[in-house]
């Protein structure tokens, strides 16, 4: 039997690595990849807590975690591909202006 | 058994994880998520999520990351080029910020030391989720198909090209 | 521990033999094509040209490995195995037969039955969009990227077709497990007509599920991205020898698993005459109607013109996807009326 604070801390550290991710990298693609990795650290703490105590709630917020997850992917993406085509460069360090 | 699946799942997804952040060319990022994506499908059916965890490699891994990939691929990133760090001192706050990390570790290590076990029939079997999908969950689950509309319209005007 | 033994003996099996069979799927499509256009395929190497695979094998194991400069040698390695591995995993769910009795223990005809086996074909064949898309990057050529973001965007256009089209099949077996789906379809009406899904309410869905499906596999009249004279050959250009030997399996390997997914859930699987008494005729059953599939495959490759790109994405977006809806709202009305 596994304990259950095995799976939440692989989550913590996962959520961590996910954090440090948006604060270290400096291309806006990679930031959105950091916040994916925090999303789904997130929803395997949900998991974990949805088995363990035998909870479907847990696996129901998980499903519209990943909805929310999809729909924010696709809108950030988006507002990359403007930012690329207005600025031409990725790097969000360049592009903390207002006004070109 | 189930321990030495838990070892391989966790060691594979952190280890990807930290390629997630290690890694200079943001495509080979993407392909280190995706291989997170599969350990974590690997957690989930260990936890008895058995549709969560299909549903994960659909959504997540088949759509999410592919647009992803498709982005970096159209928009032809390039690697990140190593840069001078502008502000040194910010590195020592890493290590008062990781013990911080490990002691919360150990405290969930000791608050849930007579945890509840998993055994017996698993809850994620997709009658009992679709079941409460639609019965008690029915309003957030028609947002969210609202919501994923609004996104889809908004992705598709925020990248249009203007028409002249 | 028997239980293991048992799993690792099915897959040895089920591998052995799909894998013979899509050598010999291969020729198949040659002679076909070539008796269809009034000529014979090949039949200079053994009788009837039946050692044809076996040449190929060794051609392509002897076949200098060329290697384009690229920035990325790992992912251009990886791509073929990105793209081979899901088609194969498809079989492991795939339904050859009821139980049968053999040593005096009872086998069932299938590797395993998945609780969430369609959702589980739904994963794979999202995952199959990843060797494409990187063997385009990875080439480092205009062609193959080109090539290999078109094919992308086709296949994950025709996949929410495809998905949308077996959602029917599910509301009607109430399963998602093919086993069960396969089970919903036994028996007969009036003696004669059998309760095939293709034939009680799911026609509609059964077109969509094969027009999407030859989408899917990236084969004509859906082959732009990859055809020869077109963007030279899409995705694959640079790849020779053995890699490019993987993603000519990994097509034949898809085929044969929609075609084996198209029996199991619209023709009945192995249901047929005389099933319940000896289990084995299943499996002949399940092979004669996936060869039907087949055939179709080669016959629609000999005689339908391709599309053109825009053609084919309109056709997916604005004519399959619609009718996939309408099929699902059609399902639900005959599953509370029926």
């Amino acid at each position: 039997m596994i304990p259950i604070s095995w799976y939440l801390a692989v989550a913590a550290v996962l959520f961590t690595i996910g954090t440090v991710t948006v604060f270290v990298k400096r291309n806006a693609i990679a930031m959105l990849l950091g916040i994916e990795v925090m999303l789904n650290a997130a929803n395997l703490t949900l998991v974990t807590f949805s088995s363990y105590f035998r909870e479907l709630a847990g696996q129901i917020m998980v499903f519209f975690v990943m909805v929310v997850a999809a729909a924010e992917a696709a809108v950030g993406l988006a507002i990359v591909i403007l930012l690329f085509r207005h600025r031409e460069t990725l790097n969000v360090d360049e592009a903390q202006a207002l006004r070109l | 058994m189930e321990r030495a699946l838990f070892l391989i799942f966790a060691v594979t997804a952190i280890g990807a994880a930290l390629n997630v952040l290690l890694r200079r060319h943001p495509l080979h990022s993407a392909l280190a998520l995706l291989v997170m994506l599969g350990a974590l499908t690997g957690f989930y059916v260990l936890l008895g999520a058995y549709f969560l965890a299909v549903i994960q490699v659909v959504i997540y891994a088949g759509a999410i990351l592919v647009l992803f990939l498709f982005v970096i691929m159209l928009l032809n990133v390039r690697a990140e080029e190593a840069r001078i760090e502008r502000r040194p001192y910010v590195r020592w706050l890493a290590v008062p910020f990781a013990a911080l990390l490990g002691a919360e570790i150990i405290y969930l290590v000791r608050v849930f030391e007579e945890n509840p076990s998993p055994s017996g029939t698993s809850v994620g079997v997709t009658e009992a989720v679709g079941r409460e999908l639609l019965t008690t969950y029915l309003l957030p689950f028609e947002l969210t198909s609202i919501l994923i509309l609004i996104a889809v319209l908004g992705a598709v005007v925020l990248a249009r090209r203007e028409r002249r | 521990m028997g239980l293991i033994v048992e799993a690792v003996l099915k897959i040895v099996v089920v591998f052995g033999v799909v894998l013979t069979f899509l050598a010999y799927l291969a020729l198949f499509e040659r002679k076909i094509l070539g008796w269809i256009q009034l000529r014979y395929g090949p039949n200079r190497v053994g009788p009837w040209g039946l050692l044809q695979p076996l040449a190929d094998l060794l051609k392509f194991l002897f076949k200098e490995d060329v290697r384009p400069t690229t920035p990325n040698p790992i992912l251009f390695s990886l791509a073929p195995i990105l793209s081979l591995v899901p088609a194969l995993m498809t079989y492991a769910v795939i339904p050859f037969g009821d139980r049968i009795e053999l040593f005096g223990r009872e086998i069932t005809l299938y590797i395993t039955s998945l609780n969430v086996g369609v959702l589980y074909l739904f994963a794979l064949s999202g995952l199959g969009v990843y060797g494409i898309v990187i063997a385009g990057w990875a080439s480092n050529s205009k062609y193959s990227l080109l090539g290999g973001l078109r094919s992308a965007a086709q296949m994950i256009s025709y996949e929410l077709a495809l998905t949308l089209s077996v959602v029917g099949v599910l509301i009607q077996a109430g399963s998602l497990d093919l086993v069960e789906i396969v089970r919903a379809q036994s028996g007969t009406y009036f003696g004669i007509i059998p309760k095939w899904h293709a034939f009680w309410y799911q026609p509609l869905g059964f077109l969509l599920f094969f027009i999407a499906a030859v989408a899917e596999t990236n084969r004509v009249p859906f082959d732009l991205p990859e055809a020869e004279t077109e963007l030279v050959a899409g995705y694959h250009t640079e790849y020779s020898a053995t890699k490019f030997a993987m993603f000519y399996v990994a097509e034949y390997a898809n085929i044969l698993a929609v075609s084996a997914l198209a029996t199991t859930l619209f023709l009945g699987g192995w249901n047929g005459p005389g099933v319940e008494r000896v289990p084995l005729l299943g499996v002949f059953y399940f092979g004669a109607k996936t060869a039907v599939f087949l055939f179709i495959y080669i016959w629609l490759r000999a005689t339908l013109p391709r599309f053109r790109y825009d053609q084919l994405m309109r056709f997916g977006w604005k004519v399959l996807l619609p009718l996939a809806f309408a099929n699902i709202v059609f399902s639900s009305v005959m599953a509370l009326v029926a």
